[in-house]
Parts: structure tokens; C-alpha cells; sequence
């Protein structure tokens, strides 16, 4: 969880916004570790996580948990967390080797004409689940990292919208719930020759729907190893300020978190 | 991944908990020959066989991860850079596994470069020039304490050997090492139910995962005690041989990505490393490429000065190529190490191959153009052709 994000963002672990879709994404550049601070940001507020990871192994999203100060495997244990590991189950799947529940689940990987359904109604079942015993004072959270594999594994951009938006009908209206998901563009270029099946359409679409986008982008005038790129935030208006804001800011990644400062006021620069 | 992590990490929270200046306790971690925890994660690194590479990718390449290089138009370079991978899993010790559609495996594997007995011929060069400096002729005082400018990537320690390209690896040394090979035209054909999805790989995907199980790099088999790494070369993956339509089918989503995919996930679970070599120039739908290096841990392309438009430009003479960096991987944290320069080029030497800075060299020609052309400004002077001299 990084601390200035938060101030950024106006939220506090005491504070969670309800009924947020979060979009992430990114071009040119590496956006998982604002994925990371969610992910522990959700933790740390006490809300119920269900964690698609269809990119990195368990241990992987453990060791950067860690070093943020989270404890996914204590999480997993006490049922706060629910993490689907979607890449270890893939080879298996794929092979034919895997029980039938398991395939079932993972249905996208085998079937000619994949849909998201069975991991929708999993995803479903597993927060609605802890809405019923829970205290329900904090809400569902889904984080799915990141959308744009289920592209490159067959899934069509209309099966991930439809996905998305039960997901958004599913946790953020009916159980007062939050949405974080990760698109990766790679594309080469970002206007010429649109594709029906990239995955900028699968961004352009998102950002229609979602109610916060972060989308990191590499710095135009080239690599540089202070600055490593800027967030382009924006937030829908909600209620009486229609508005929508937009604020940029340039961001380095260490070790242990992020900093965010305003474009042409990094350290290495003044 | 997991097993190899897990101790590593282990292994430092163990030293830290204890009190400062005391010998690091190393009985707790996997000892296996030819790897060692990386500096900046904790994680167990491997070398490729080019300590220069090794140190533009961070140190080496993690365990468990996925490298991809995107070939140079004639495959020559990349495939210097899987010989190389491979000569330096047999000088480890390391379990091989090559694949491959066009040439044969066992010749890929007859033609390993030799280990250069006499190491870092680049530590020996340096030295050398240093003695030569001393009678060499003076050059502006001001310059002289400037510390060298070192081009050629390298670290302070020693990881990983040198080999001599002009001479093949000695049969006994090949014949100890553990090699699986995989050649396509020899296997039997893809069962059916599987050709869906994964189109040509499907075969080669269960052998390699027939592999690991049996060989227990996933620890699973527990009466396999082995502890040793599994090094994946494929060779020329997506070219037309391994009975791929991707460089002619304008298809989006394509049997090389979910096989990609799958393999990911066979290596985060186990002690293997992966090397794919892919024509990318050759693959006609532009969005493959991308989606291939997300799906890939490190990626790198090398670009041959093969053209002659290049080949005359002066800047380029010492070099036969570019090296991009494409993507460096973040495993167990949250930033990557970050290099200080992305101007890489590479040089086939008579023997070796090296990564070294981009850099102009001095220009020394006649016809340089920097001669001071006295400036015929309008001054308000009376003597306009006077110089002003100091």
C-alpha cells in the first residue's frame, strides 16, 4: 500500500469507497504494482478479496505482499482472501490431467468458443458467501490480474466485457462491492489499424464503464531510470459536481513502494 | 518457482534476524552447482552463458522464468545465444532440453562452443591495455585521472563461463551431461483431443511436462532426489517447420500464445528455465508479437547489421548489431532492477560474443568537420577582418 496514492486518491483503509470499478492499465510500461497496492490496500481495510491471478504464481504475488506488509498466506488462511490461481491450474487443463471440477472452473482454456461464466459464477458464490456471514460492514472486493491473457488465450473482448460488466452488476450494485482489474495494452501503435480483437478496444470499452481509471504510460521522451513513467488519473463525476477530474503525475518504483510526484519535479531533475 | 524462492528468502530473513558481522549460515539453502541467489531479490539466478547478458538482464535469469529472443533475420545470433545457454547448462551440470523443428537437436548440441580453460579473456585484455598505457603517448592533463570508460558489461564477480566459439565441446564433456532432445519430424503425431487448443505444440508441451514430473523438478516425485536445474531451449518457435500458420495467418489469438502460456506455468512450478527463440519479423499479425512478450518474463531482440545501410554507417563499425532489452521481469518485487543505459550493441568477436555500451568512438578521419571557421559577423568595428585575439 503506498501511502501517497492514498492521498492522491483521497482514501484511507478506514475509508473505502464503495461501488468502485478500477480500471488499471497500462502501454509501454509495467502497471502491476499499483495491482499490488490495491490488492494490499483491500487487505489492510478488512474487506473480502477474491484474487483472480491468471499472470504470476502464488508465491509471487506473496513475496511483493510482504515486503508491503501483508500476509497473503495468514489472509488465505482465515478466509479473507480467496485467490484463484488460474496460471498454475492452466498446463494441467490444458493437457487434459486436471479433476473435473477444476477444468470446469477454467473452462476458457479447452473450449472452442470460451466464455467467462464459470469463473464468474465462482467469483460470485465465493464474495456473496462471506456477504452472508461476514459483518458485513466492509464490502467484496474482486481484483483480476489482468484481463488482456484471457485475450491472448481465445477469450473474445466481448466474453471479458460480459464478464466485467456481471461482475460490476454482480459486486458493485448488488453487494456493495469494488471492481479492480488490470488491462495491459500491446499494441504498437495506439490509433492506426483498429483491431476488433485488441486490446485497446478491450481498454476503450472498460473506460466507458469503469468510475476511476489509472493508466500508466511510459515517459514520451524515452527511458529514463528515475522516472520510470506517469499515471494519468481520472475519476468520474458522481452527484452534483458532474465534472470528471484528471490529475498526471509521474511515478518512481522501489523496493518497498512508489512515489508520486508532479510531472518535472522529480528528485533526479530539481 | 516457488521451491527455489521460498528457501532463498528464507535463507536471508535467517541472516538478518541475526546479529550483524556473522558468517552467513548457508546450510538452510539448495545448494545446486551453477546458480546463486540474486542480489536485488533473493531470487535463484542462472547464468544465460554471456556474463555480458547476464548483467544487461539484471544479474542472469531467474529460475522459473521465461526468456525470449526475438531472432535477427537470418537466426544466426540467436542461435550463437541458445548454444551458448545450453554450453553453459553442461558446464553446470544442469539437465538439458532442446527442441526443435528445423535442425536436428543432437547437431544444436554437437555444436556447443568450448569453455575457454584460461577465464575472462576480457579481465586479461583490460590488464593488458593498463601495462600499455604507461608508455602510451600523454594526453591532456585534464583527462588523465577520468577513470576509464568500460564498455563492456561486466560485474565485479564472476558468474557463469567464457567459451571459444571457434572450437566445439569435447565429446566426453557432452557425453556426462544429461541432454533430452525433442525434434519434431520424429515425434508421433498430436493426439486429437488436445490439437484444439494447442494446435502443434500440444506434443511438445507433454513431453516437457513428462519430463519435469519424472525427472521430479517439481519436487512432486519424491523418490527422484534430484536438485538440479532443467534448461528449455526451443528453437525457432512459430517458423513454419514446427507446422505453424502464425507468419501467414492473420488469426489474433494463436496456439503459440496458450502454448506459451502453459509453459509459463509449468516453470513457476518447478526448477526449470526456459530459452524460446521466435522469428518475430517473419509473424503477420503485429499483435502477436506484443502479447508474446507479455506472456514471456524477459525478452530481448537482436538486430543484425545484416543491410548494408547500416553495415556503412560509420557509428555502427564496431558492432554487428543491436541489442534491445525489451522487458526485464518483476518476480517477488515490486520494482525491476533498472539498467543505466538502453544503448546496448553486440560484437561476434573471433571467439566470443559480447554486449558492451553503444558508444561514439573518437572521430580521427581528415575529414572531420569541426575546423573553427573564423566568423565573418558584422561588427560595429571599424576593421571588420581583424580577429580578436586573446
Amino acid at each position: 500500500m503506498f501511502a501517497e496514492l492514498n492521498s492522491i486518491l483521497n482514501t484511507s483503509p478506514d475509508d473505502v469507497t464503495q461501488r468502485e470499478f478500477i480500471l488499471l492499465s497500462d502501454r509501454k510500461a509495467d502497471a502491476s504494482f499499483l495491482l499490488h497496492h490495491f490488492l494490499s490496500f483491500y487487505l489492510k481495510a478488512g474487506c473480502k478479496v477474491c484474487f483472480v491471478g491468471l499472470v504470476q504464481s502464488f508465491s509471487h504475488y506473496n513475496a511483493v505482499a510482504q515486503r508491503l506488509g501483508v500476509n497473503l498466506v495468514q489472509a488465505r488462511e482465515k478466509g479473507q482472501l480467496v485467490f484463484v490461481e488460474a496460471l498454475k491450474a492452466s498446463a494441467a487443463v490444458m493437457l487434459n490431467e486436471s479433476s473435473s471440477d477444476v477444468a470446469q472452473l477454467f473452462d476458457y482454456l479447452r473450449s472452442p468458443v470460451p466464455e467467462l461464466r464459470a469463473l464468474f459464477e465462482f467469483v460470485c458464490a465465493s464474495l456473496s458467501q462471506a456477504e452472508a456471514e461476514a459483518d458485513s460492514s466492509s464490502p467484496p472486493v474482486l481484483i483480476v490480474d489482468d484481463l488482456s491473457v484471457l485475450l491472448s488465450l481465445g477469450v473474445s473482448v466481448r466474453a471479458v466485457l460480459d464478464f466485467t460488466h456481471y461482475c460490476q452488476a454482480a459486486i458493485c450494485s448488488r453487494l456493495q462491492g469494488s471492481v479492480v482489474t488490470l488491462v495491459r495494452c500491446d499494441d504498437e501503435d495506439d490509433d492506426d489499424e483498429d483491431d476488433d480483437e485488441s486490446s485497446s478496444r478491450l481498454l476503450r470499452a472498460l473506460t466507458h464503464q469503469c468510475t476511476l481509471s489509472l493508466s500508466v504510460k511510459g515517459l514520451q521522451t524515452g527511458y529514463c531510470r528515475d522516472i520510470h513513467g506517469q499515471v494519468e488519473i481520472w475519476w468520474r463525476g458522481t452527484g452534483e459536481n458532474v465534472q470528471s477530474q484528471r490529475k498526471i503525475f509521474q511515478y518512481k518504483v522501489y523496493d518497498k513502494g512508489a512515489s508520486f510526484f508532479a510531472p518535472g519535479t522529480s528528485s533526479a531533475v530539481l | 518457482m516457488a521451491a527455489p524462492m521460498e528457501s532463498a528468502t528464507k535463507g536471508i530473513r535467517l541472516s538478518g534476524s541475526a546479529t550483524s558481522f556473522q558468517k552467513k549460515s548457508r546450510s538452510k539453502l539448495i545448494q545446486i552447482p551453477g546458480t546463486k541467489p540474486s542480489v536485488h531479490t533473493g531470487q535463484l539466478i542462472i547464468s544465460t552463458g554471456v556474463p555480458s547478458l547476464d548483467c544487461a538482464l539484471g544479474g542472469g535469469l531467474a529460475v522459473g522464468s521465461l526468456l525470449l529472443i526475438e531472432e535477427d533475420e537470418s537466426d544466426s545470433y540467436s542461435r550463437a545465444l541458445l548454444q551458448y545457454f545450453l554450453a553453459e547448462g553442461v558446464m553446470s551440470g544442469h539437465e538439458l532440453f532442446v527442441a526443435s523443428a528445423q535442425d536436428h537437436p543432437d547437431d544444436i548440441v554437437k555444436d556447443l562452443p568450448s569453455p575457454l580453460q584460461d577465464e575472462d579473456p576480457e579481465f586479461k585484455t583490460v590488464s593488458s591495455s593498463n601495462l600499455d598505457q604507461q608508455d602510451a603517448m600523454k594526453i591532456a592533463w585534464r583527462y588523465q585521472n577520468l577513470p576509464k570508460v568500460q564498455t563492456v558489461l561486466s560485474s565485479s564477480s564472476r558468474f557463469g563461463h567464457y567459451y571459444d566459439l571457434s572450437k566445439h565441446m569435447e565429446q566426453d564433456l557432452l557425453q556426462n551431461a544429461k541432454i533430452h532432445t525433442f525434434y519434431l519430424h520424429e515425434e508421433q503425431t498430436a493426439p486429437t483431443h488436445l490439437s484444439g487448443v494447442l494446435g502443434p505444440y500440444s506434443v511438445l508441451l507433454q513431453s516437457i511436462q513428462l519430463l519435469i514430473k519424472q525427472n521430479g523438478f517439481d519436487g512432486s516425485n519424491s523418490q527422484v532426489k534430484t536438485c538440479n536445474v532443467l534448461r528449455l531451449a526451443l528453437h525457432s518457435l512459430g517458423s513454419a517447420l514446427w507446422g505453424d500458420n502464425v507468419c501467414v495467418s492473420p488469426a489474433h489469438n494463436h496456439a503459440m500464445l496458450t502454448f506459451l502460456y502453459a509453459l509459463r506455468a509449468l516453470l513457476r512450478s518447478s526448477l526449470s528455465v526456459a530459452m524460446v527463440t521466435v522469428p518475430t519479423h517473419l509473424i503477420r499479425n503485429k499483435l502477436i508479437r506484443g502479447r508474446m512478450i507479455r506472456l514471456c518474463d524477459t525478452a530481448i531482440a537482436l538486430q543484425s547489421f545484416s543491410d548494408a545501410e547500416r553495415n556503412n554507417n560509420p557509428l555502427y563499425k564496431d558492432y554487428h548489431g543491436l541489442l534491445h532489452v525489451i522487458q526485464v521481469p518483476r518476480l517477488n518485487c515490486l520494482g525491476c532492477e533498472v539498467p543505466d543505459t538502453k544503448d546496448l550493441a553486440f560484437r561476434l568477436k573471433r571467439k566470443q560474443f559480447t554486449i558492451e555500451r553503444m558508444y561514439l568512438p573518437p572521430d580521427l578521419s581528415d575529414s572531420v568537420s569541426r575546423v573553427s571557421k573564423v566568423q565573418r559577423t558584422p561588427v560595429c568595428t571599424s576593421d571588420g577582418n581583424k580577429h580578436l585575439d586573446f
